[in-house]
């Protein structure tokens, strides 16, 4: 980020260094927030669906991770991916790969504790109605998860929420590198470092402004698949 | 299909915490005109038309579908009191109802525009479910459970909310399934809608079965005075 | 639900590409690429803001930063994690080499210290010429001083300071001496933020855009000078250490362009980082 400049005048000229940082920030995000509901949805689907013996065991540790410190997930990949870690020969360390893996395990608790909880609410309205058209189990799961859509969109914000706010993890398994791991938070947390704080406290204002456009996409979503599909 | 039934309750009970909810109850459900269960509320109908269904578990007793203690509910179908709408269209509940009994896909939307047409709600078929009126939600129910093609039909108080029109429309569905070779059981309220349905009828009294006959006698000639009683308008208490 | 098929069928899409762009992004600089490990008061300092586009041009590498502490960095390296680990710890960094994580230790530059107060000055040093009796009436007056508490090289230089003055500081600190645990920046912003006393290297401090009330009032002292050195991670112990390229970035370091290149960076006319790789005793 050049200094001296405000954060207004990067955005109006559409600084480079800026767009490229608002870039890998929305790509490490979205794409954590992906891969979190790829297992995310279906495990708490599942969850709210099975009968086993430890669930309420479960649902407890699961709800407390939704809290899970960001710089342990991050020391935690950062030992993994390291090269004297178990999986140092894959060379993901202080790439956006590995921001997108500590951002994921973040994510995962909570997007699966939230659908988890919907689903179960949904669950007990369905029940009978899926035992008497005789659904089996995926057949189940894939329902509740489509008639729970506008209720998860909500826990889906939530989670890219939680990944767009984050610094802690993606700066040590990232390493803040110009030009392939500087995301927006972690160039705040730099520009904080070097003094500009004008500058730190701009971009911190563009992160949000980010985040309502993002928000006021998924609310656009909504009201045009209830207006479509009730 | 291989039928379910006939379906065999032998004293079967259903006790939850301390409430008797069904006791002592014996009945065969087997093929032929549609069997119409009355009696006060809180008598045990809905529960009666749960467990034959398969939904409920008694607590003891016996149940078997055509010999079989343990039958998937492949060829019996359940309409609900209160249907829950999947959120999605009107022909889209349907089609997902002929996807679970199995209908292959490319069969799906036509046999769903016939089921549409049968319940009268083709014009409606790409409206969201959840924005129909209380008489549509009904039909659209009705048309699920007929989607399965089933050998019998429960139905929970099909009409209860109905306005006149949308009670005769529904009321003549269920005679044409019945003719069809369908077996329909139901609970009513209307003592008026059990006569003009019932082939025979079970009426029911805290959770026992009071009296179960024909139609023809058990509205002329009941044998219990619990019954007459009922027939003349007393409340049961 | 028509409508959903495509929008789903768009998201997948979106993510899809996202994934792609990660991942490729990745691999296509791999290629002249390293990674150097080196502190968070050089990368605070703007140095290599200016220099890794000069290195891109003379030898067509792309140096990929993480700045950390230098015990940090240090550790980065002996994991395999670094290329090239780029610190100013002499004695951490002889030490490296004695342990087998490096071959080779180069001088480079050195840039110096500076101890930074408030206005007020409490402890009276401003202008004092001998830094180690400014840190002993810093200590004397209970004065608050920020430490950076991370071993970096500052934090090493801060404490060496401590020891040269007498000072037993885990003895003598006391409420006024606040160990932050973090880096330059942290520590300036620290410092004032709370009028406080504090050990920078001149480059960051020049940099630093939120002096407050702070300004120099130490400085010159042959004590305060600060050596930087950098070395090769052993690729005898880490066969994934792209030797060549690192090599060459070293090579480019000590060579006669990259000296100049060093020493021609300057904030308000005032050049910070001076180069000697030529000397033998740095």
């Amino acid at each position: 980020m050049p200094d001296g400049t405000s954060a207004l005048h990067l955005v109006l000229t559409a600084d480079p260094s800026l767009v490229s940082i608002v870039r890998l920030s929305l790509a490490v995000s979205l794409t954590a927030v992906v891969v979190a509901a790829l297992i995310g949805l279906p495990l708490g689907a599942l969850i709210a669906l099975t009968k086993f013996r430890s669930r309420e065991f479960v649902i407890v540790v699961l709800n407390a991770l939704m809290g899970l410190p960001p710089v342990i997930v991050g020391l935690l990949v950062y030992l993994s991916l390291s090269r004297s870690g178990p999986l140092g020969s894959w060379g993901w360390l202080f790439t956006a790969k590995a921001m997108v893996i500590a951002q994921a395990i973040l994510v995962l608790p909570i997007l699966a504790a939230l659908t988890r909880q919907t689903i179960e609410d949904l669950w007990v309205e369905y029940r009978d109605e899926f035992a008497a058209m005789n659904v089996g189990a995926l057949g189940r799961i894939r329902a509740l998860l489509w008639d729970a859509r506008f209720s998860l969109i909500t826990a889906l914000l939530a989670g890219f929420g939680r990944a767009a706010a984050e610094v802690g993890a993606i700066i040590i398994v990232g390493g803040n590198i110009e030009g392939f791991t500087r995301t927006m938070t972690t160039a705040i947390a730099l520009e904080t470092s070097k003094g500009n704080l004008p500058l730190a406290l701009g971009l911190g204002i563009v992160l949000i402004a980010i985040l309502i456009i993002v928000s006021a996409a998924a609310w656009l979503a909504r009201r045009a698949g209830e207006r479509l599909a009730g | 299909m291989p039928s379910d039934l006939p379906i065999c309750l032998s004293q079967v009970s259903v006790h939850i915490k301390h409430h008797v909810l069904l006791h002592g109850i014996n009945l065969d459900l087997t093929r032929g005109s549609p069997t119409v269960l009355v009696g006060p509320n809180g008598s045990g109908k809905t529960t009666l038309l749960r467990v034959a269904m398969g939904l409920l578990t008694p607590t003891s007793g016996r149940i078997t579908w055509n010999g079989q203690e343990i039958a998937e509910p492949v060829g019996r179908a359940f309409m609900f009191q209160r249907p829950v709408m999947l959120r999605r269209t009107v022909r889209a509940n349907i089609c997902y109802a002929l996807g679970a009994a199995g209908v292959p896909r490319s069969k799906r939307n036509d046999r769903a525009s016939e089921l549409l047409a049968s319940v009268g709600l083709e014009g409606l078929a790409d409206r969201p479910a959840r924005h129909l009126s209380g008489g549509e939600r009904q039909r659209l129910s009705l048309a699920r459970a007929l989607a399965k093609d089933p050998t019998v039909l429960f139905l929970d108080e099909p009409t209860a909310s109905l306005d006149p029109a949308a009670t005769q429309s529904i009321e003549q569905l269920l005679l044409a399934a019945s003719e069809r070779g369908v077996k329909v059981v139901m609970s009513t309220h209307d003592l008026h809608e059990a006569r003009r349905l019932a082939g025979d009828v079970v009426l029911l009294h805290r959770g026992t079965i009071i009296e179960a006959a024909p139609a023809a006698k058990f509205f002329t000639e009941p044998s219990t005075e619990l019954a007459r009683r009922f027939l003349a308008g007393d409340l049961l208490l | 639900m028509h409508v959903f098929k495509p929008l789903i069928r768009l998201c997948c899409a979106l993510a899809a590409a996202m994934l792609l762009a990660t991942a490729t992004g990745c691999s296509v600089s791999q290629e002249r690429s390293i990674v150097v490990a080196s502190t968070t008061s050089t990368l605070d300092s703007g140095f290599f803001d200016y220099l890794l586009p000069l290195v891109k041009e003379r030898t067509g590498i792309t140096v990929k930063v993480v700045a950390q502490g230098t015990g940090q960095a240090l550790d980065t390296g002996r994991r395999g994690d670094a290329d090239v680990v780029f610190v100013h710890a002499k004695a951490a960094e002889l030490a490296f080499v004695a342990q087998g994580e490096s071959t080779k230790r180069y001088p480079v530059m050195y840039n110096d210290f500076v101890l930074v107060g408030p206005a007020e000055d409490p402890a009276h040093i401003a202008g004092q010429k001998n830094v180690l009796q400014a840190f002993q009436a810093i200590q004397e007056h209970a004065a608050t001083f920020i430490s950076r508490g991370d071993r970096s090289g500052t934090n090493i230089a801060e404490l060496a300071l401590w020891l040269d003055a007498g000072v037993d500081i885990e003895q003598k600190k006391g409420s006024w001496y606040k160990s932050i645990g973090q880096g330059m920046g942290a520590a300036l912003n620290t410092a004032s933020a709370s009028g406080a006393y504090t050990l920078s290297d001149r480059a960051t401090w020049i940099h630093f855009a939120n002096q407050g009330p702070l300004g120099i009032l130490v400085q010159g002292d042959v004590r305060l000078f600060n050596q930087y050195g950098v070395m090769l991670v052993n690729p005898e112990r880490h066969p994934n250490v792209k030797k060549q390229l690192g090599q060459a970035f070293i090579d480019y370091l000590v060579s006669p362009s990259g000296q100049q290149d060093i020493a021609g960076y300057r904030i308000d006319n005032q050049q910070l980082f001076f180069p000697n790789a030529n000397d033998p005793n740095a």
